[in-house]
């Protein structure tokens, strides 16, 4: 199963947030236990105060004129920053580009006039347009937007077309930006903690919202070899409930088994799972369940919400980078938040710590029912 | 892997007001507007399932298509949950609900419409119903993309991720709206499952 596969390398990365401009600066952050949420009162994201994970509101993005929207500035930012380590031919026919995000441009509805030329404007395939005209890739770029998977769907999706000869190198991007259409609507469905979040803990009451980007790019050239490769996907749907996840977990269980059956790798092989870890309590218990039930009950898990909030659409490809970065530095990062046990029982990480970590298994859910996971091999 | 190719078993269009299945009109409904439109469709197909009233206008309409795609045209005792998925596409994401949801906001933000501002929601609704575990996808594209879409079923099903395949477009934006939804299976029979006539369907 699989084993003639194709090589896909990690050859190039950048995250993008409010606690950090490049992989490195963010994975520093993580280490001393910084966080990027805080509490806000801004009356244009919210009436209440919020703690979220925010850029300041004068932040600039992209220096000089232009007319790109804040999420674009992400996309572009991120993106820029990544392809600065790396020579890849942006205009190789052989050059792909997908891009992640739940909501886009969608703040552009609270500020301007709802008219055709906004929902032109607001569409993603104008984003994905002007992005891709950025930087001269010639091929259409590929647009996911799926929920809170979407980042892991992006990277699974970039893993096969190069494994299917489509192309040799994957720009995958990623970014949502946080306003008052996205704030409203956790709150009205009371999934937003009003402290900083608690992956994992007993006392977990909600999630934290957050805005950033990141980018991974990936090739199948074989003179990458011995950089961190993306060697497995799975995906599932729970058939079960639009907004609330399985009860049983069974069918994360079953993706983060298909990802691990393409690596031809078993339970004890995971040195690290980047869990998706919201901390509201149906997911953290969701995910806990879906963990043990691929045997994975002894593998360390680590959950970033508390640094970053959730960052929607770039939360798969934040998180799948970080990760990345531990299998690196041999280093397994703290799950802030979390003290007290509260789900069914998993091997939370607490402190930075040194591990060899060989395989990790990143996962994530959405509404819709939808599960992902996938796996980097070192 | 399988030696069979695969077919497009079963396919269905909705647009303009009607409803085709496999090439053929199976029923035209004179309405002045899109929500009545769906409604009429429910009725005339006699579908029981109290969730449709709920759902948004792309759920709605893909959800209708799907019925109407699988009856009488899937056995899905063949398959195993996990190996039946959803690939959809469409150029407006879930612009519709965006739109009605923000509208609710000045006055009291809704959850019920909330939740439908995402554009794999219809995925799920189509999973809910018929429990389809296997993979799914929502791609946006600025049109109709024959060539994208069947690139990624083929892989799925040549991959052995998939063993039957539901894929195709749903999109709306107010009174505007299309569904062409394909029932992709490793099969004798069926209608090639080729760019051209994946065109030559949606155009129907």
């Amino acid at each position: 199963m699989g084993t003639s596969k194709k090589d896909v390398f990690i050859i190039a990365d950048n995250v993008y947030t409010p606690i950090g401009f490049t992989t490195q600066q963010n994975f520093e952050q993580l280490k001393i236990g910084l966080s990027g949420v805080q509490k806000h009162d801004r009356a244009d994201l919210s009436d209440v105060s919020i703690a979220a994970s925010i850029f300041n509101k004068d932040q600039i993005f992209i220096p000089g004129e232009h007319t790109y929207t804040k999420f674009e500035q992400l996309l572009i930012a991120s993106i820029t920053e990544a392809l600065s380590h790396t020579d890849i031919k942006i205009d190789d026919p052989k050059t792909g580009l997908i891009i992640s995000s739940t909501k886009g441009n969608i703040s552009l509805l609270e500020t301007e006039e709802n008219n055709e030329a906004l929902q032109k404007r607001i569409s993603l395939n104008t984003s994905a347009e002007l992005v891709a005209d950025h930087f001269g890739f010639i091929n259409q770029p590929i647009i996911i937007s799926n929920a809170c998977i979407s980042g892991v769907m992006a990277i699974v999706t970039g893993m096969r077309m190069i494994q299917s000869g489509q192309y040799n190198q994957v720009v995958v991007t990623g970014a949502d930006v946080i306003s008052k259409f996205v704030v409203s609507g956790f709150q009205s469905f009371q999934a937003l903690s009003a402290e900083r979040c608690k992956p994992f803990d007993k006392n977990r009451v909600g999630l934290n919202l957050g805005e950033g980007a990141a980018t991974v790019v990936l090739s199948g050239d074989e003179k990458y070899k011995g950089n961190v490769r993306v060697t497995g996907g799975g995906i599932s749907n729970d058939a079960n409930h639009i907004s609330g996840p399985s009860r049983t977990g069974q069918e994360l269980g079953d993706a983060i088994i298909k990802a691990m059956n393409n690596v031809g790798v078993n339970a004890e092989d995971i040195g690290l799972i980047s869990a998706h870890g919201t901390a509201t309590p149906y997911n953290d218990e969701m995910e806990a369940k879906a963990i043990i039930l691929a045997g994975l009950q002894n593998a360390p898990v680590n959950g970033l919400k508390a640094f970053y909030g959730h960052t929607l659409g770039a939360a798969g490809l934040i998180e799948t980078v970080l990760a990345k970065q531990c299998m690196e530095q041999n280093t397994l990062l703290p799950t802030l938040g979390f003290e007290e046990a509260g789900t069914a029982p998993l091997n939370i990480t607490t402190a930075v710590s040194k591990a060899e970590i060989k395989h990790c298994v990143k996962t994530a859910s959405g509404f819709g029912g939808c599960n992902g996971a996938l796996v980097l091999s070192k | 892997m399988s030696a069979q190719k695969q077919h497009i078993t079963s396919s269905c269009i909705v647009s303009g007001n009607a409803v085709y299945k496999d090439g053929g009109r199976v029923l035209g409904v004179q309405s002045s507007d899109l929500a009545s439109f769906l409604l009429g469709v429910y009725q005339h197909f006699e579908l029981n399932y109290p969730k449709f009233y709920k759902m948004d206008n792309l759920s709605k309409l893909g959800w209708l298509a799907s019925e109407v795609l699988l009856k009488d045209s899937f056995d899905k005792s063949k398959y195993q949950p996990e190996e039946i998925g959803i690939v959809l596409t469409n150029a407006n994401s879930s612009l519709d609900a965006d739109l009605k949801y923000w509208d609710s906001v000045q006055d009291v933000a809704s959850p019920s419409l909330f939740v439908y501002t995402l554009p794999n929601i219809v995925i799920g609704e189509i999973c809910i119903r018929n429990g389809f575990k296997g993979e799914d996808a929502l791609y946006i594209t600025p049109q109709f993309d024959a060539s994208f879409l069947q690139q990624q079923v083929i892989y799925l099903l040549d991959n052995d991720i998939l063993k039957a395949c539901i894929c195709g477009w749903a999109d709306v934006v107010g009174d505007e709206y299309k569904a062409a939804l394909f029932l992709v299976e490793k099969s004798e029979d069926g209608v090639e499952f080729g760019v051209e006539e994946l065109d030559r369907i949606f155009n129907t």
